[in-house]
């Protein structure tokens, strides 16, 4: 069996495929019903960004076929992607620090 | 053992060794690239909303979601046209495969063109890069930037979607090759997962 036919077997059928795309579809619908729904922004915000990270999830795992892949390839993208976000966001909150000219990094 | 039979044990030696995590080469490059690329959308969308927070008159142009709405049906729809082409060329069905790769790149097309519409409605209103109507000008650099980067990401992609499918059919690319671009197609779709949240659904004017 080649490599490949191995992949189509592991991803399974266009049917899973479907399902897929029927649910970030619907995934998508929600982030509109949230955006119409009465709240302040950052509730919405964080509303949005959950659904996003789902969406987003589910794309990798299954379109982009993380899923089938090695265990050891899959943390490896986790870890490395959520650590570089993580070492960006409070890069970033540093970088703001300095521009508006708060301590300690103003200093 | 000789010298040079030592030299080339070892060299035979590194060559069977295996890509890392046991992927092609290829797709670890391209999945090194998409990483890459997180951190430049990332940088984009994170600076954005220090602005937005920051700025107390941000405005909130946006008084329909049926553009961004249909836009996000045709970016998912795209990538379903992308697995199922790319299921054609594992399957050896070239001519499948081919016809749903053009199928993902005019539906790539549809939405850069939907997306250039919005931009031209936008700058009719008044909006520019760094001034606008409603409110403060950084609304039009971030909006400009972060929706900009992106088409220009879906352009790159439409482009490589036409010479990738023209190359298979040709016979000089193989499945392999459709599918580490499927994972470039893949990961623009994710980017407008947060893209329009963001951008676009939290500047809704109710």
């Amino acid at each position: 069996m080649t490599a490949t036919t191995t992949d189509a077997h592991k991803t399974g059928g266009i049917g899973k495929d479907l399902i897929v795309y029927v649910c970030l579809l619907a995934l998508a619908g929600l982030q509109f019903v949230i955006a119409d729904q009465n709240i302040d922004a950052s509730q919405m915000l964080t509303r949005m960004l959950a659904v996003a990270c789902v969406e987003a999830g589910l794309a990798e795992l299954f379109f982009m076929h993380l899923w089938s892949e090695k265990r050891t390839f899959l943390l490896f993208v986790v870890i490395f992607t959520v650590s570089v976000l993580l070492g960006m966001q409070y890069g970033w909150t540093d970088s703001f620090r300095m521009l508006v000219g708060s301590a300690p990094f103003s200093k | 053992m000789s010298q040079a039979d030592l030299t080339m044990e070892g060299h035979s030696a590194g060559l069977t060794v295996g890509p890392a995590f046991s992927i092609p080469t290829k797709k670890l490059a391209m999945w090194l690239f998409i990483i890459a690329d997180t951190m430049t959308f990332a940088a984009c969308l994170v600076a954005y909303g220090f602005l937005r927070n920051g700025t107390p008159n941000w405005p909130r142009p946006f008084h329909s979601i049926t553009n961004v709405a249909l836009m996000t049906f045709i970016l998912l729809t795209s990538s379903l046209t992308m697995l199922i082409g790319l299921r054609s060329a594992r399957a050896g069905d070239k001519a499948g495969a081919f016809r749903w790769i053009m199928i993902t790149a005019a539906l790539g097309i549809v939405f850069a063109v939907l997306h250039i519409r919005e931009w031209l409605e936008l700058i009719d209103q008044g909006m520019l890069m760094f001034k606008n109507p409603w409110g403060t000008g950084l609304f039009g650099a971030s909006f400009f930037s972060i929706t900009g980067l992106h088409l220009t990401h879906v352009t790159s992609g439409v482009i490589a979607l036409i010479v990738v499918g023209v190359r298979y059919q040709g016979g000089r690319y193989h499945a392999d090759d459709i599918e580490v671009l499927g994972l470039y197609w893949h990961f623009v779709d994710l980017v407008w997962m947060f893209v329009v949240p963001l951008v676009y659904l939290l500047n809704l004017s109710h």
